[in-house]
């Protein structure tokens, strides 16, 4: 139920005039801090990837000119009544199933009912008491142990449009525009219980949300581009208390770091409060990215009443036992389970596998190329979360759109194992197929990269080095045997690379030991 | 004959038949339109062009040989809360004003497939709030019979249209019996079909659970035309039931004979004219000489129905009328200095007064706290009434009632007092809260010989049940023959309003000057603007 940064000037003034708790933690946070626990839920909103609108056929795509996608529906015109997508509730059942939740065999619309320019209606069909799924759970790894995170309830709902004013900011404009292109678009909300104990918990459990759904391919989950959106509650508590605090609620927290960070100034805030002895105000709060400091929105007492009742223009969503279960039939394996066999299977570490299963495309490559490859897992591990990462990151590129094949990273592999190149040219093999997507075989003869492995000629690039460089071998003759690496760099050089540096070691010593 | 009264289907007869051109009758309507409209003041808008080229357009076709539809060249009149493509909405409020919608109803598209024409939008209480016609936001409408008084409604407008030979036909939309009593006060044929039946796209929702189109007609046989041209699923309405169409002409036997039909007690109870209480015991008495079984029945919930309709319909209509902010569409009030100050300025300015009540109601009742005393109380109740129904029709085809407890009444006799208004619905918000069909057959005159109503209410989709009892009690009677006498208000004629009841059994006439002129001004009407 995303609700508007309705910020009010009198409070913002009050909060920036008064003095906030220390950045930094400064020392008495941390003293207190580590009286108290934090008690965090997260109520997530993900934009579902379908092809047109939860009530009308417009297409939901992102970036496209101001309201160039809608329709008299979306619109809320005079007149239009909704049509539900039956995509949106195939996708919510799979993430309600994913999610472990009762999936409803009776669910139903509702409206909210508030007035803001960027809701057409002035109401927004929603799901109040009777939502898609509920009771499930997500477990989450944290710390080297695993948490178990409550789903309070997964529902659907219909998105609002987008306000643009003048000037950026509502109180300094003249005037403001509304584009109601994200109208209707189908959002699925996603409400936890307050089971996360601390805000790299709430971040543990974002990204292995996130995961889920990528997994599912229901939602895309960008948090810059709003697909992904996070309000935190969290309240305060001694440690070892059973009894909440009072709960405030955060907004504007626009990435995963955002989130961690709020909670994490928060839950300091909260624990100097308490511990002074005082009381907690129950409000809604503003995360302040640029200040890096929550500030009071609004109190919570003067919550607008949002005066739910049943839509009475859809009819009630009957989901029957056959429609779950085919729906839970096209469940791909999901990260958690698919994590635990790739330890199992792969005997990779439990590192590996948290990285190599958080999207479901790595996972993909990474089974792909192991299994083209045949030999050690942990090899393909090393070169995908080594190499493949840093030039992925490097250049800004999805796993999707990089154009070393599974097989060819598998080839190569092959080719260091048979001693055609060295480790060290594969990197150099593997840049150039990250750049082209050629095979690694034709980089390595275009290059001229392939491994020397004629003793008589590596014998003669020795012997070149040798007389090239004869105080330095005279040194290694002398017993000063550290001095051998500079010769074999020296080879290293001359055959820029390919040489097999423990074959040039072996041939200099020999010939330094004799000569 | 004139051309203007003839019925939907007897028009189409001839234009069938090629003895009049579709021009021809648009131009006979428009014609009437001019003359009398002036005094009826049914239309906000006449589609005189559109109509004009569509009418020559659907000549081209004849003269190329194609068939005629069912409708073909029938001008028909719409109620202003149907959208119409390129030609103003408005829902009589000042708030739409200027609301020319980009897309046409369900039912618009259905009646121009057909062959309809549409010649224009008529008067309605502003969003269909209302009894009288009196809430419009722009005028009030004459009642043909008795230009000093109100044509009911909320579809008065259409109601009216009809009765003054304005249009062949016409729609309405009944929420809690704004077809079937302005239909009754007007002495024509109004019928609130089962819910779900006619799509509601493109209507302009007042109680959306509750809203229903329906055809407001010269006689059964036009009823049962329009009704087959408009009734049908439409994926574009959720709520809209998949069902076979059917044709509703062929069920039309004057044939009631074993029939048995109810006679629920608590709609002859206290409160309706003698007048009305005479004209529907006659009607009884015809049916049962026409060889229907009257059996009494019970409804015990009906004492609930109107304070549950007062709880349902403003709940539902305080959500559905938020989105006129003036952000996108219609009246904006000028010179607000921010957002919330322009919605706000707009709605006050934009609303009459019954509107802004209703809305007050609604976000009353739904209000946390009041919700589950209120609304959800209702909903139960709604249920209870619906079984009501469906014990008595586990005993009989169909029931019947007056359609509704008093003739039409004079401007500004009740709108200082919203409760004797809302009363004019008490044996019509029943029909809305189950869902069942129901129809308003002319069946006398009451009081100053204005017209009385009778209603039949049905199970759920037995349309032709109701339809055909109200057609065989029209073919045993002469009431839907009788026209009210309208001369041409631009001769400033002082006759007009009086009765003439051209067929033999006009009962309690007698009082065939007492509506009073078109100079005479009508109290109280334009109390709302």
């Amino acid at each position: 139920m995303p609700e508007r940064a309705k910020v009010s000037t009198a409070w913002a003034a009050e909060a920036a005039g008064r003095p906030g708790p220390a950045q930094d933690g400064g020392t008495g946070a941390v003293a207190c801090a580590s009286e108290f626990e934090p008690v965090i839920g997260l109520e997530v909103h993900v934009e579902l990837s379908t092809k047109s609108k939860l009530f009308c056929g417009c297409q939901a795509a992102f970036n496209a000119p101001p309201n160039s996608h809608t329709c008299p529906v979306c619109l809320g015109l005079p007149g239009v009544l909704p049509v539900l997508n039956r995509k949106a509730v195939e996708f919510g059942i799979k993430t309600a199933l994913a999610l472990n939740c009762e999936v409803a065999s009776f669910s139903k619309f509702d409206r909210k009912n508030y007035f803001y320019p960027d809701l057409p209606k002035n109401y927004q069909i929603s799901q109040y008491d009777l939502p898609l799924g509920t009771s499930g759970y997500v477990d989450v790894s944290v710390d080297g142990g695993m948490r178990r995170v409550r789903i309070k309830r997964v529902h659907l709902e219909e998105d609002a449009g987008k306000s643009v004013h003048e000037s950026g900011t509502i109180t300094g404009s003249s005037f403001s525009l509304e584009d109601y292109n994200r109208t209707g678009v189908p959002l699925l909300e996603i409400v936890s219980e307050p089971d996360l104990r601390s805000p790299e918990e709430a971040y543990a459990y974002l990204s292995m949300l996130r995961s889920i759904l990528r997994y599912l391919d229901v939602s895309d989950c960008k948090m810059e581009e709003g697909s992904l959106r996070c309000d935190a509650n969290i309240s305060v508590r001694p440690k070892g208390s059973s009894v909440l605090g009072t709960p405030i609620e955060l907004k504007n927290l626009n990435s995963f770091r955002a989130v961690e960070k709020a909670l994490a100034y928060e839950f300091r805030r909260q624990a100097e409060i308490l511990a002074r002895g005082e009381r907690i105000t129950r409000e809604t709060r503003h995360w302040d990215e640029s200040r890096q400091v929550t500030v009071p929105m609004r109190r919570k007492e003067e919550a607008d009443d949002y005066r739910y009742f049943p839509e009475p223009d859809l009819v009630p969503l009957e989901i029957e036992e056959a429609w779950v279960n085919e729906v839970r039939s096209t469940l791909p394996e999901l990260p958690g389970v698919r994590r635990e066999r790739f330890m199992r299977d792969y005997g990779l570490p439990a590192y590996d596998a948290a990285i190599l299963t958080e999207s479901k495309d790595l996972a993909d490559y990474f089974e792909a190329a192991v299994a083209a490859y045949g030999g050690d897992a942990k090899a393909v591990s090393n070169w995908v979360m080594g190499e493949l990462a840093r030039l992925m990151n490097a250049t800004g590129t999805d796993i999707r759109d990089v154009r070393v094949a599974p097989t060819a990273l598998a080839a190569m592999l092959k080719m260091i194992d048979d001693g055609t190149i060295s480790g060290k040219i594969a990197k150099t093999v593997f840049e150039e197929m990250f750049a082209t997507g050629k095979e690694p075989r034709q980089v390595v003869a275009e290059k001229g990269l392939v491994q020397i492995v004629d003793e008589g000629e590596l014998a003669r690039i020795v012997d070149e080095v040798i007389a090239e460089n004869r105080d330095v071998a005279d040194e290694v003759r002398a017993g000063k045997d550290r001095a051998i690496t500079f010769l074999v760099g020296q080879v290293m050089k001359k055959t820029r690379g390919r040489a097999n540096p423990r074959a040039v070691n072996r041939l200099l010593r020999e010939r330094l030991s004799s000569g | 004959m004139r051309l203007y009264e003839l019925t939907a289907h007897e028009l189409k007869e001839k234009i069938e038949r090629r003895e009049v051109g579709v021009e021809e009758a648009v131009r006979a309507l428009l014609d009437r339109i001019a003359e009398v409209d002036e005094a009826v003041r049914a239309y906000v808008t006449v589609a005189r062009e559109q109509a004009l080229a569509k009418a020559r357009a659907a000549d081209e076709r004849l003269a190329r040989g194609e068939p005629a539809r069912p409708l073909e060249g029938v001008p028909v009149a719409l109620k202003d809360n149907m959208c119409t493509r390129g030609i103003e909405t408005t829902c009589s409020s000042r708030i739409l004003k200027g609301f020319v919608p980009p897309y046409d109803a369900t039912v618009v598209e259905l009646l121009e497939r057909a062959g309809a024409i549409i010649i224009g939008k008529t008067n309605m209480d502003e969003f269909a709030m209302g009894s009288s016609t009196e809430n419009s936001g722009f005028f009030p409408t004459r009642n043909p019979w008795d230009l000093g008084r109100v044509p009911g409604g909320s579809s008065g407008g259409s109601a009216a249209a009809v009765a003054a030979d304005e249009a062949v036909a016409a729609l309405g939309s009944d929420t809690g019996g704004s077809v079937r009593q302005p239909a009754a006060l007007c002495g024509v044929v109004g019928l609130k079909p089962t819910d779900g039946l006619v799509s509601r796209y493109g209507l302009i929702a007042f109680a959306s659970s509750l809203d229903q189109i329906g055809p407001i007609t010269k006689d059964v046989r036009d009823c049962a035309l329009m009704l087959g041209v408009i009734a049908g699923h439409d994926p574009r309405d959720s709520t809209s039931v998949p069902r076979k169409r059917c044709d509703h002409l062929k069920g039309l036997v004057p044939d009631v004979r074993g029939m048995r039909i109810g006679v629920p007690k608590e709609y002859f109870g206290e409160g309706m004219a003698p007048g009305v209480r005479a004209a529907v015991g006659a009607a009884l008495k015809t049916l049962q000489d026409m060889g229907a079984i009257l059996a009494d029945v019970s409804l015990p919930h009906s004492e609930y129905a109107l304070a549950t309709y007062y709880i349902v319909a403003p709940a539902e209509a305080s959500s559905n009328l938020a989105r006129y902010d003036g952000v996108r569409y219609g009246y904006r009030a000028p010179g607000c200095p921010d957002s919330v100050t322009m919605m706000t300025q707009t709605r006050s300015e934009g609303f009459g007064a019954e509107v802004k009540r209703r809305i007050m109601l609604g976000t009353y009742t739904l209000s946390a706290g009041y919700y589950e005393a209120y609304y959800l109380k209702a909903l139960k109740v709604r249920t209870l009434i619906t079984r009501d129904f469906d014990r008595a029709f586990e005993k009989c085809d169909c029931l019947v009632s007056p359609t509704s407890p008093t003739v039409a009444f004079r401007f500004g006799e009740k709108m200082d007092d919203p409760l004797a208004m809302y009363l004019s619905d008490i044996y019509t918000v029943t029909a809305n809260l189950a869902g069942i069909p129901a129809v308003s057959v002319p069946c006398g005159f009451g009081e100053d010989g204005m017209p009385v109503g009778l209603q039949i209410l049905g199970r759920h989709y037995d349309e032709a049940t109701v339809l055909r009892v109200a057609y065989a009690f029209e073919q045993a009677t002469d009431f839907h023959k009788a026209k009210p006498v309208l001369r041409d208000a631009r001769a400033g004629g002082a006759a007009m309003g009086g009765t003439a009841a051209r067929g033999a059994a006009a009962s309690g006439d007698g009082s065939g000057e007492a509506g009073g002129g078109p100079t005479r001004k009508p109290a109280g009407g334009e109390a709302d603007a």
